[in-house]
């Protein structure tokens, strides 16, 4: 339902190995594609990680993109996500000015129009922590920077996509994983 | 059976059916060298310079369509692979090479001869292992094999830590099915694509097919020329799709882009239909994109899904095996003419061999193109030929046609100087009855002309002609054309090849003019060795016609007339 027209949503299963990163990486960088932002972590199953990858549509062809991930041995399956109803957020922590009585009123009254809250506040600084769609977040960040912002991460984009739409795999390596990232034989 | 990690190794690559393999040893690979004492059935030939390596298992390759096999030590034996593993990338050939690394405790320390190597090779290699203990080696070999030769072929790198090859286990060779979960090679074309196609060939008046690699890596020759004659469209070949078809088949109407025939290029520009059969829209094939076949709806085939509409949109893209999809289509491909399009190619045709081919050179001068047309002649247009890079390259392209696949053997898609030599000698050990040619330029040459002790080594029979002209002959070109001729760093003094080969005991000839190239040929097959012939060509030859690079297909550059120059 989060359809933004300008941007192009991936998701990619992939093994999880050391390097399959850097080979993803490497592809982007010799391939020339843009990407706005890359996010990779383990799925619930223990050998495939997930990535989410966000990239502008008016600068890359996110087919392009596609059918050269595809073409990378660890990379599994690969779905645009952003072509079908999804669910997609980003986190954020915001170091915000928190050293006078303006500015932790603004920003208790901030955290309540946005989905955001206060994780951590001291005499000078505030950690604000958001979790939203990514328009959402950058809203949230325009607002806070009124305030004062001193420090700022953000997780990158992930997505998903609704209802029965599920991406997974049934493969199951013969051999885990070890520790330089290929398969392993078990005895 | 208690195998070390060497010694399965080679096990491995027996499985494989590999027989030679091209190396050189050094430290980090040595146990393997250690025990191939133990497999007698191996052949290993030593090279002089490990990129010789990488190019002989390519050109083993390519004439054979099997895995060819290059082995080398780590640190810098592995990064001299690097231009050969490059060159086999661009031009999808498949190639297994094995390095050696540093023990596994000591990876990540700077270690003597260290480097990363899969890291170096990651975006020149269809794929790369680190090899991480000695239980997944054979897994790891197995499945590098897969992937070289299967769907695009192209290089696999296995990078083995000298720990993991002394280590010790007990040794079952992995039997079955090989599970790569993220890799599938397409194979065939879908009912609608196959009817869209269809209609589409129906439709045209004007069509032509590109056949490119694909065709000979396919195995579809004998597809395509079906396909061909029954709907009685003609094909233009892209260099290396040379031999997919005979090229002496009426239909068959030559080379296409930058050095391609005029007629090949005219009847592109003007065509209202392309078949693109295993080819990818080189820059080299299309010049400027914007004014490529203008008119024409566009049918691409490619083993490779994102071949499709990466440089040219097409109507109908179908990812799959070559051979398999045109056989889904001729049944349905109805019995057709197109005379009145095949007298137009025709006419072109006529008019390029008059001013670009043929009756070109006059006088007793012995040019370049001459030289390799007389080639052809005296081995009845036979040999297997394995180029250099250059202007003797495109002229191989232009006055060697070939009738069989797998015959002409060079580096397409890299343009590699130095490829000729150790490609012709992988290529003579993968089709030792054949009679195999090295034709390089005398740039090239110098590059790798090292393995001419390699192929003094190994007894192995490979006839070389240096087309030498003294210059760096297609960059010279370019200079006289887009440089007003400012030959900078162009001019090449050579030894002299002749005593160049009495030094390696290498037979050899030199050749001045037309009359002695028959002798020639006659001279280099009466050896059983490696026979060098020098031909000291014109100095100044050009290469025609030529699209300037990103110019408009059409706006070649031809060959002044005789009145013109």
């Amino acid at each position: 339902m989060e359809n933004h027209a300008s941007k192009h949503t991936i998701a990619a299963l992939v093994e999880n190995k050391p390097g399959v990163l850097n080979r993803v990486a490497s592809l982007f960088r010799r391939r020339n594609f843009n990407v706005d932002s890359l996010t990779v972590g383990r799925t619930h199953k223990g050998h495939i990680s997930r990535m989410t990858i966000v990239v502008d549509a008016a600068r890359t062809d996110a087919r392009k993109i596609i059918s050269n991930l595809v073409k990378l041995i660890n990379v599994i399956d690969v779905k645009l996500v952003s072509s079908e109803l999804h669910v997609s957020r980003d986190l954020a922590l915001v170091k915000v000015r928190s050293d006078d009585a303006e500015s932790r009123n603004g920003l208790t009254l901030l955290c309540e129009r946005y989905p955001a809250r206060i994780v951590d506040i001291g005499p000078e600084y505030a950690i604000v922590e958001i979790t939203a769609q990514e328009d959402i977040v950058e809203g949230f960040i325009e607002e806070a920077a009124k305030i004062g912002i001193v420090e700022l991460v953000r997780t990158g984009v992930v997505a998903m996509g609704r209802g029965t739409r599920i991406l997974d795999t049934e493969y199951e390596p013969i051999i885990p994983v070890s520790a330089n990232g290929n398969a392993h034989q078990v005895y | 059976m208690l195998l070390s990690g060497a010694e399965i190794i080679w096990e491995c690559l027996l499985r494989e059916g590999v027989d030679v393999v091209f190396g050189y040893p050094g430290g980090a690979i040595l146990p393997t060298y250690d025990a191939l004492s133990k497999y007698p059935q191996m052949h290993h030939v030593l090279v002089r310079h490990e990129q010789g390596a990488c190019h002989m298992a390519d050109g083993y390759a390519r004439a054979t369509g099997k895995v060819g096999v290059a082995i080398a030590t780590s640190g810098p034996g592995a990064t001299n692979l690097v231009t050969g593993i490059a060159t086999s990338m661009m031009d999808s050939t498949p190639i297994v090479c094995i390095t050696g690394q540093v023990p596994s405790p000591v990876i990540g320390t700077d270690a003597f001869q260290e480097t990363d190597v899969t890291g170096i090779t990651l975006p020149i290699t269809k794929h790369n292992y680190l090899v991480g203990s000695i239980e997944e080696l054979p897994y790891i070999i197995r499945e590098a094999f897969y992937i070289a030769r299967t769907g695009r072929p192209g290089p696999v790198l296995v990078d083995i830590p000298k720990d993991i090859q002394n280590k010790k286990i007990e040794f079952v060779y992995p039997e079955g099915e090989i599970r790569v979960p993220g890799y599938r090679p397409p194979s065939k074309a879908t009912d609608k694509q196959v009817r869209d196609a269809l209609e589409l060939i129906q439709q045209a008046e004007r069509p032509v097919i590109l056949a490119g690699h694909g065709i000979i890596m396919s195995g579809a020759s004998q597809e395509l020329q079906e396909l061909s004659e029954r709907a009685q469209i003609p094909i233009a070949l892209t260099l290396l799709g040379k031999g997919a078809v005979p090229e002496n088949h009426p239909l068959v109407i030559g080379m296409m882009g930058m050095h391609g025939e005029a007629a090949s290029n005219h009847a592109i520009q003007e065509a209202d239909l392309l078949i693109a059969l295993g080819m990818r829209f080189d820059d080299r094939v299309t010049g400027n994109l914007k004014t490529y076949s203008p008119h024409s709806r566009k049918i691409h085939v490619d083993i490779d899904p994102s071949e499709i509409n990466k440089n040219v949109k097409v109507d109908v893209g179908i990812a799959g095996d070559l051979k398999t999809v045109i056989r889904q289509f001729l049944p349905g491909v109805k019995s057709g003419s197109h005379a009145a399009w095949l007298n137009r190619i025709r006419d072109w045709d006529e008019d390029s061999n008059e001013r670009d081919i043929v009756n070109t050179y006059d006088g007793d001068k012995l040019f370049g193109a001459l030289a390799i047309n007389d080639l052809w002649k005296y081995t009845g247009g036979e040999a297997i030929t394995v180029t250099d890079v250059g202007q003797h390259q495109m002229l191989e392209a232009q006055y060697y046609p070939h009738q069989r696949p797998a015959t002409m053997i060079t580096s397409g898609g890299l343009g590699t100087m130095g490829f000729g030599l150790p490609a012709a000698i992988g290529a003579k050990f993968g089709k030792p009855d054949e009679e195999v040619w090295a034709i390089v330029g005398d740039g090239g040459f110098q590059m790798t002309l090292c393995e001419l002790a390699t192929a003094m080594q190994e007894g192995i029979k490979v006839n070389i002609a240096i087309i030498n002209n003294g210059f760096l002959g297609m960059v010279r070109q370019w200079q006289e054309l887009f440089h007003e001729s400012r030959y900078n760093a162009t001019p090449m003094f050579s030894p002299d090849f002749c005593k160049l080969a009495d030094a390696y005991g290498i037979p050899n000839m030199r050749v001045t003019s037309r009359d002695q190239i028959e002798e020639a040929v006659q001279f280099a097959r009466s050896h059983e060795t490696t026979v060098l012939i020098e031909f000291v060509v014109e100095k100044e030859e050009m290469v025609y016609p030529m699209v300037p690079a990103g110019a408009d297909l059409h706006a070649m550059i031809r060959r002044p007339k005789p009145n013109e120059r």
